[in-house]
């Protein structure tokens, strides 16, 4: 009995800390059409997804900032990242980038990633091109045939 | 000719499969001897079938025949003999050849090393190893069947993805699986008994050498996985909180309340019921990793590519075996007879408690790895749950654990005096308590987190030395008197001291680097110096070079510490030829107590290059840890009570048996 009322308590006690970590812990998903529609509160951390615009990678001044722009191929946005990049991190491909969006609507990741294999698409990413009517089969490593901004 | 001698090989395997799991079981029933044994028979021909197949597929990677359409997709010419050899089990449908290898081979091992076992128990466990064998070798041909053949046959390969090219990672696999599937007896077990519904003293005897065995590999293979994620991805990072990881995450937690309520089970003949469900759900969580990592259903570094259709045959081998085992445990479950009465405050106690916090830990990783599917498939968005979420969860329930784990060896079975207990200890729960203070004293950073972490590590491995000396009656005996005594050392008890010290170990390096981490990211020219904790990195240049099947930018950095140059660093950057495909390389030089990490980045253009510095502290600590934890493991399976005298079964009255089908 008194096992099962520790048990009991201990599964009350996991259920607060799951509850309270829920808040901070859980980051949404976005593409690049999704935030200009003001779908994401400012200063909350998501997963921006999207291909990495073609031509759009720059370094930056300090020589280790990286601009670039994430598009879905409706709406894109630009995104600045210190650090290293991933190693198959390549214009065109998908990339999901986690960060928040800064108030001059800059995307200030804190870590990019991109899958470990040469014909990655994010899943998320995916399901979505597939909802906006975007996806080709063969679209993981073919840029859009063109991007408004 | 060998592709068809595997395959052939693989479809013999899966009928004698078939006969282990339906002929043991009727012997068993109708009590027919030779029936029985013939599963013993049967489970060491499917593991030798199995054998040939893994043998055939081997060797079309070793003579890379490129009319395997699986040795095309996954090897080259060119490329290593070692990782010709791992690139077997570097794609789905080899490891899953693999995978029903290691579970053949456990099946036999029952056969093979189960003679104290009841022929019952044992003939209706092996039919169960047969089950589960005959669904997943009917999954290798029917969805995965590695010997298809291409036709015009190719040239050559696209080679093995590079990144798997790595010692690391070519026996991550092979461990991990030795892990998972190993827990796959400890199910037959379960199931076993409960179809004999009994269950006694001697079942926790036969099960704990099994669990023990899958829970040092499954530590093993989880550690490996992490130290090459550590230095092959080039993040400074050992443990995402990625969704496959968890998937081997889960199984440990709940394998190890296995490992200790089996023990209870044995020694107390108590928290049997719970053992057997704890069986259960073990193997039904390395299951549910399977199906995770291989259906796609979760977005993962690691998972593989895959198609729909297998995930849905996943599902129904995971939905048969879980819920038939479910279903067995809640109609037969209420029959067996609990045991030993005690306590709250005793040995039984402490080791409840652990199995109380191990499965809520694990229940609120699998919250966390399954939410984003259950709000996706809701349609609420898309989301996925970070590290935040896992170390607020994790951490507070671990935290009471390793204060348990560190008194509960001081208490006696049946009814214990915690104080008495923790009396015996002031001196170790002092030196805990001042190394905390010390922590949060000197350090401002993160403080809490360290000074919890590290004097909570203090007071696990000073609690396990101080239950040695208190064994050996270090310096309260003569020296040799001592010895003696370390030598006649129960095993079982030094393997768990060794492990329970070992964990603290990990907590420590997992706290340290978590906390102490040092990062620094900037560009170099060549002739730049970068000052990381103490050490000066000097940039001496890039050159290009070309070894094997993979050419690098291969970057020269001096460590040097005051003044004096103690070591160079080879960083690099690489592109696999075959598939174009680059890796990065980082270098690592690594003394006890810290790791120096050097990642070389891209070029800026400008004669600079980005570069990544890491100071990791104590980063060591966490794979020293995991392995003597591994020894813990190995030290405790070789206990003389593992191995001979056959358990004799207690005489249970015949009331607790349920009539017999």
């Amino acid at each position: 009995m008194t096992f099962l009322a520790v048990g009991l308590c201990l599964l009350g006690v996991a259920a607060a800390l799951v509850l309270a970590a829920l808040d901070d812990g859980v980051t949404f998903f976005y593409t690049p059409s999704k935030v200009a529609a003001n779908a994401v509160p400012a200063g909350q951390q998501f997963r921006l997804g999207g291909l990495v615009e073609t031509g759009s990678r720059k370094t930056l001044g300090d020589g280790v900032s990286v601009a670039f722009r994430v598009t879905d191929c409706i709406r894109s946005l630009p995104v600045v990242y210190k650090g290293v990049l991933p190693d198959l991190f390549r214009e065109g491909q998908g990339v999901v980038a986690i960060g928040r969006l800064e108030k001059s609507g800059t995307f200030r990741a804190d870590s990019i990633l991109a899958k470990h294999d040469e014909n990655y698409m994010p899943k998320d990413l995916a399901d979505q091109l597939k909802e906006q009517g975007q996806w080709h089969k063969d679209g993981g490593g073919k840029p859009c045939p063109e991007a408004k901004s | 000719m060998t592709a068809e001698i595997g395959h052939f090989a693989l479809i013999v395997a899966a009928i004698l499969a078939l006969g282990q799991s339906i002929l043991p079981m009727a012997g068993a029933a109708r009590r027919h001897g030779a029936l029985m044994s013939l599963g013993n028979t049967l489970a060491t021909g499917q593991f030798v079938f199995v054998l040939i197949a893994f043998c055939a597929l081997t060797w079309a990677f070793v003579a890379s025949d490129f009319s395997v359409a699986n040795v095309v997709q996954n090897s080259h010419s060119g490329k290593p003999l070692l990782y010709k050899i791992t690139g077997v089990w570097g794609n789905h449908e080899g490891s899953m050849v693999l995978w029903c290898l290691i579970l053949s081979l456990f099946g036999a091992c029952v056969a093979w090393f189960g003679s104290n076992v009841s022929p019952g128990l044992r003939a209706r466990a092996i039919s169960v190893q047969g089950m589960i064998g005959l669904a997943f070798l009917a999954f290798v041909l029917l969805t995965s069947n590695p010997f298809d053949r291409v036709n015009p046959m190719p040239p050559d390969g696209r080679g093995l993805n590079p990144i798997l090219q790595d010692p690391g990672l070519a026996f991550h696999p092979p461990l991990l699986y030795l892990g998972y599937v190993g827990f796959s007896v400890t199910f037959s077990f379960a199931i076993a008994a409960l179809l004999e519904g009994r269950v006694d003293a001697s079942w926790g005897r036969w099960v704990r050498p099994w669990a023990l065995a899958a829970w040092s590999f499954l530590t093993l293979g989880i550690a490996l996985g992490s130290w090459w994620a550590y230095y092959e991805l080039g993040w400074g990072g050992f443990w995402f909180w990625d969704p496959v990881e968890n998937a081997s995450f889960m199984p440990w937690l709940v394998g190890t309340a296995l490992l200790h309520s089996a023990i209870v089970a044995e020694k107390r003949d108590a928290l049997k019921s719970w053992s057997i469900l704890l069986a259960i759900l073990t193997f039904s969580l390395s299951l549910l990793g399977t199906f995770l990592v291989r259906s796609g259903v979760l977005t993962s570094v690691h998972t593989f590519a895959t198609d729909p259709e297998r995930g849905l045959f996943i599902l129904a081998i995971l939905a048969v075996a879980i819920g038939g085992a479910l279903l067995l445990y809640a109609w037969r479950a209420p029959t067996l007879k609990g045991g030993g009465l005690f306590r709250p405050v005793s040995r039984e106690g402490a080791l409840i408690l652990n199995n109380l916090l191990m499965t809520v830990a694990a229940l609120t990783v699998l919250f966390g790895t399954l939410y984003p599917l259950v709000v996706d498939a809701l349609g609420l968005g898309k989301i996925s749950v970070g590290p935040p979420y896992f170390n607020a969860t994790f951490v507070p329930l671990m935290a009471p654990m390793i204060l348990a784990m560190g008194v509960a060896p001081f208490l006696p079975w049946k009814r214990a005096d915690l104080l008495g207990a923790f009396d015996r200890l002031k001196l170790i729960a002092g030196v805990a308590v001042a190394l905390a203070a010390a922590v949060a004293f000197v350090e401002d950073r993160h403080s809490f987190a360290a000074a919890l972490g590290l004097g909570l590590a203090a007071w696990l491995i000073g609690a396990a030395a101080w239950e040695i000396a208190g064994r050996i009656r270090l310096f309260r005996a003569p020296p040799g008197e001592s010895l003696r005594r370390a030598a006649a050392m129960p095993r079982s008890a030094l393997g768990m001291t060794v492990a329970h010290a070992a964990a603290g170990v990990v907590v420590a390096g997992i706290t340290a680097s978590g906390v102490w981490q040092t990062e620094v990211i900037r560009t170099m020219k060549p002739g730049d110096r970068a000052d990381v904790a103490g050490y000066t990195i000097g940039f001496a240049g890039v050159r290009e070079v070309r070894v094997g099947n993979y050419l690098a930018r291969r970057g020269h950095f001096i460590v040097s510490e005051g003044g004096v140059a103690v070591d160079a660093l080879w960083p690099e950057k690489r592109v696999y030829l075959p598939q174009r495909m680059p890796t990065t390389e980082a270098a690592i030089r690594t003394t006890l107590f810290a790791d120096l990490y050097v990642v070389l980045g891209d070029p800026d253009g400008k004669g600079g290059h980005a570069v990544r510095l890491y100071h990791n502290p104590l980063v060591p600590w966490i794979w020293i840890g995991a392995v003597f934890m591994f020894l813990g493991g190995m030290i405790s399976l070789t206990d003389r009570r593992h191995r001979v005298g056959a358990p004799r079964r207690s005489a249970r009255p015949a009331s607790a048996r349920p009539s017999e089908a």
